[in-house]
């Protein structure tokens, strides 16, 4: 406690705070609260029961009605606590319920059937997290599937950009030749038409190829990017010839050059690249909404957004299947944020 | 990884051995450049080519021979209006809806977007304790993606959601967001605003950073107000950055589409449709499928981002010869 007041009373005044640092930090925790909050919220509302997420007003944590396994029944019993009438007081399992009475026990004494009214009661409840919504997506959905089928495109997708756009930046940056500025400039050229305003073509050239509905269709378009090319020849740019002309002195080939020294000496920006083409892919939407109709070549993000209009009512299938969504890259951004803040600061984004 | 990887590569190695006693060492070059070029001409730039031949013919197919020409009627028909600010007037009036929404969406969120972040760079940038954890806070969504974004809003903005509880509890009561046109609009920037602040807070934070320290201690031995500070010092030194931020978010903005479409869905009505949407829609989503439209439409999107990367790259420059 101690130390947490030390690191918010520590000022560059020494201690003494003025009115700029209480707007700071109020400022800050505000931000905290509103960009924490949502997710936190989708997180815990993922482990509510159906019953418990229509309740209104929410409660912030998952309750579900506690149970009893009374001797002579096979399934467990639904608890409530008597808030009036003849037992009050009393914890009593539920039977049945007819009509607006229900037959109970007392968990302790099977025995006796007991007639009560419902309004005479409220159920017992305790914070409990209803897994079934995870699992039952293994049940019900194909989400390992979908979960496949995002995973192949980020990785393949990843893969084949880094060695595509490092092959092209290694020829821009450690060749001389004629038609390199020619290069460079389709190069940025290509900064200027985002798939957005090419989408007809586009289709038509996939669906020439055969990729529609396949996950290739997906990869293979946006496999080479501006962003990436510039990105490694910045970097490639600063390693130095020698290294080159000595391995050239002893026999290697070009290629042995390109793999064995240059991507390895490359490996920091080529890690940003990495990590950007894998938020790129896991998050891209609009293309593959495009390309694949057909539900079992669904990424999570499509799944997630068809579900959303069939599941209209099934909420808690579609949190949960929401948080296992974003779970991978809430994983890669806990790991590699350092990395991330700089490649992002460093290409502009996309 | 490299298990996979090393042997393959020292199969791609015979024939680029071959290619180079062929070649020679310096048209190697556009050997390694082939790949990269190659998708590059047959996924962007045979596209913005063919792209006009899609806008300049009809029908619903997709292959362009069966296409018949019809000259320049896809752009009289985007563009036929009385009036071009009612879009009631117009013959393709969901498209010129779609022109305002997104202009309106465009202002509000890039005016709002920039200036928060702003206010938090500056913020960050003060001596603050923990101001890596602060940095990241605000920088997450960035890496959310746009399905997931607009869900976890839709969740907490349902009808029995968790904000119209709140507001029930303060005694405002509650509001039907998504339904009623102008909160959904509303709605959709906040979101917007929300998912994509903390990357341009990130890099208004390292322009700030870019400002020497010993401008503001001139400053402070000469008794400047910090509001004229900041009016006089930051401001002016940070003008290079807000450009950049102030043009890359434009061409984010005016291409926005993913979270407001698994959002609100476009709706109600029209309400939230930008022009991306109308595009998809005309080209992907309905009966018949109006490719010429799509691509006449796309192609006038196309000029708008044009104009606006040539702006950017003019900036960038200037900033590195400044």
């Amino acid at each position: 406690m101690a130390n947490l007041w030390s690191m918010l009373t520590a000022t560059r005044n020494k201690g003494r705070w003025d009115w700029t640092d209480w707007v700071s930090y109020s400022y800050l925790f505000l931000g905290v609260f509103l960009m924490f909050f949502p997710v936190i919220w989708l997180v815990l509302s993922s482990f509510k029961t159906e019953a418990d997420l229509q309740r209104y007003p929410p409660t912030f944590l998952p309750y579900q009605q506690e149970t009893v396994m009374v001797e002579g029944f096979d399934e467990p019993l639904p608890l409530f606590r008597m808030t009036a009438g003849d037992y009050e007081g009393q914890t009593l399992a539920q039977l049945r319920r007819v009509g607006l009475q229900a037959q109970m026990i007392d968990p302790a004494n099977p025995a006796e059937r007991l007639r009560v009214s419902i309004d005479d009661r409220e159920p017992v409840q305790g914070v409990a997290l209803a897994l079934e919504n995870y699992t039952g997506l293994f049940e019900r959905f194909n989400f390992l599937r979908f979960f496949w089928n995002s995973t192949f495109i980020t990785v393949t997708a990843t893969l084949i950009m880094l060695l595509v756009n490092a092959m092209a930046a290694f020829a821009l940056s450690k060749y001389e030749f004629r038609g390199r500025t020619t290069v460079l400039l389709l190069v940025i050229g290509t900064l200027m038409i985002p798939q957005t305003v090419v989408l007809v073509p586009l289709f038509l050239i996939v669906s020439e190829l055969g990729m529609l509905n396949s996950l290739w269709g997906v990869i293979i378009p946006g496999a080479a990017t501006p962003t990436g090319v510039f990105l490694l020849r910045q970097y490639m740019i600063t390693i130095p010839d020698e290294i080159l002309d000595a391995a050239r002195m002893d026999k290697a080939s070009e290629w042995k050059i390109f793999w064995r020294i240059i991507l390895p000496l490359s490996a920091p920006a080529i890690a940003v690249l990495a990590i950007l083409a894998i938020m790129w892919r896991w998050n891209d939407f609009l293309w593959p909404l495009i390309v694949l109709t057909q539900s079992e070549n669904f990424t999570l993000q499509l799944a997630l957004n068809s579900f959303q209009g069939e599941l209209q009512t099934d909420w808690s299938s579609l949190l949960a299947m929401t948080v296992l969504t974003l779970l991978p890259i809430a994983a890669v951004f806990m790991f590699l944020q350092k990395y991330i803040a700089t490649g992002i600061a460093s290409t502009g984004g996309k | 990884m490299l298990v996979i990887l090393n042997p393959l590569m020292r199969i791609i190695e015979i024939p680029m051995m071959a290619l180079q006693r062929l070649l020679g060492v310096n048209r190697l070059a556009w050997v390694f450049l082939l790949p990269n070029l190659l998708l590059f001409g047959l996924f962007a730039f045979l596209p913005v080519i063919l792209n006009f031949s899609y806008s300049l013919t009809g029908g619903d197919n997709v292959l362009l021979e069966a296409r018949p020409y019809v000259g320049g009627r896809n752009f009289e028909t985007l563009t036929s209006c009385s009036s071009f600010l009612d879009p009631n007037t117009c013959i393709e009036d969901k498209f010129w809806r779609a022109v305002w929404n997104t202009l309106w969406f465009v202002t509000l969120q890039v005016g709002i977007m920039v200036g928060f972040a702003l206010l938090t760079a500056i913020i960050l940038n003060r001596d603050i304790r923990a101001r890596g954890f602060f940095r990241s806070v605000f920088f997450f969504p960035v890496l959310l993606s746009p399905v997931v974004v607009a869900l976890i809003w839709k969740w907490i903005l349902q009808r029995e959601g968790v904000l119209n509880a709140f507001l029930d509890w303060i005694g405002i009561g509650g509001f039907n967001w998504l339904i009623d046109a102008e909160w959904a609009f509303a709605w959709t920037v906040f979101l917007s605003v929300w998912a994509h602040m903390g990357f341009y807070t990130l890099i208004l934070l390292a322009g700030l950073q870019a400002i020497p320290r010993d401008v503001y201690e001139a400053a402070l031995m000469d008794r400047a107000s910090p509001w004229r500070t900041f009016r006089r010092i930051t401001l002016p030194l940070l003008s290079p950055t807000m450009l950049v931020v102030l043009v890359l978010a434009l061409i984010k903005g005016v291409q926005t589409f993913d979270e407001v479409y698994a959002f609100t869905g476009g709706g109600p009505g029209t309400a939230t449709t930008f022009i991306i949407q109308y595009i998809y829609e005309e080209g992907f989503a309905g009966a018949p499928r109006l490719f010429g439209l799509a691509a006449a439409a796309s192609l006038l999107v196309a000029i708008v981002l044009v104009m606006l990367t040539l702006i950017q790259l003019w900036i960038n420059r200037r900033n590195v010869d400044g």
